[in-house]
């Protein structure tokens, strides 16, 4: 899909050993497969299925999408900071496409 | 605005479903309910299109203890499943927070597994004013 565009809200910096809480949203109609469209016929499912997050490689934490999430689907947890590093986000789209995004951390 | 998200054009999932479904996330074991899982959500919901939800569980987040998912179902959609988040060490604390499709008024059940085997359920009644999904 186009225009798909992932957002993410995760502070610059935190104290080692720190709990933050980060945001993310990604624009997706998440289209469930169990609407009809203006033919009558029903649309084809498309959602995204799963989000991932990584912190230095290693996994943070990550979820399974049903149609059941809203479009637009928004999702807040938190992640221990340990050490300075890179967060790196991902969503898989039913169609294959993978979306993705980092955020930079620093050690305060 | 009926056919909008079409949840009404098929057959309601059942709570002995959603029941079912638990079984199987548990590995047979006997949720205890509330105690160190939370969920919290609206008691109305306006607007079953977008129905925030979170969930909490207590939990040191060590590497030999710390809760390893959370499955949320909602008894009344035509799916039951809606999600299931997963948590390491690193997640730091076992939250999360996402915004959810209800077809109507009907009972969310959340369910945690940690890595010691404990299993924890909660769930909430939600009423839904305007169907998510036109129903």
């Amino acid at each position: 899909m186009d225009n798909i565009k992932p957002r993410v809200k995760v502070p610059k910096s935190a104290s080692a050993g720190e709990i933050i809480t980060i945001k993310t949203l990604i624009n997706h109609p998440m289209e469930s497969g169990l609407r009809k469209g203006k033919d009558g016929n029903l649309i084809p499912r498309q959602i995204i299925n799963k989000f991932t997050c990584e912190f230095n490689g290693k996994s943070v934490f990550s979820c399974e999408l049903e149609p059941a999430i809203s479009a637009n689907p928004y999702i807040e947890f938190s992640a221990k900071v340990t050490e300075a590093g890179t967060f790196k986000f991902s969503w898989l789209d039913d169609d294959g496409s993978v979306y993705e995004t980092e955020n930079k951390i620093a050690i305060k | 605005a009926a056919g909008v998200f079409g949840f009404s054009l098929s057959a309601s999932a059942t709570p002995e479903a959603t029941a079912e479904s638990i079984k199987n996330f548990a590995g047979g074991k006997e949720p205890a309910m509330g105690g160190d899982l939370t969920l919290t959500t609206p008691e109305i919901a306006e607007n079953g299109n977008t129905v925030p939800i979170e969930v909490s569980v207590a939990s040191p987040m060590t590497d030999d203890d710390y809760v390893e998912s959370v499955v949320i179902y909602a008894e009344g959609n035509p799916n039951p499943d809606v999600a299931v988040f997963h948590f390491t060490p690193m997640s730091g604390a076992a939250e999360a927070k996402t915004r959810m499709r209800l077809a109507k008024t009907q009972n969310v059940v959340a369910v945690a597994k940690t890595s010691k085997g404990q299993v924890f359920m909660d769930k909430k009644e939600v009423k839904v004013t305007i169907g998510g999904c036109g129903g």
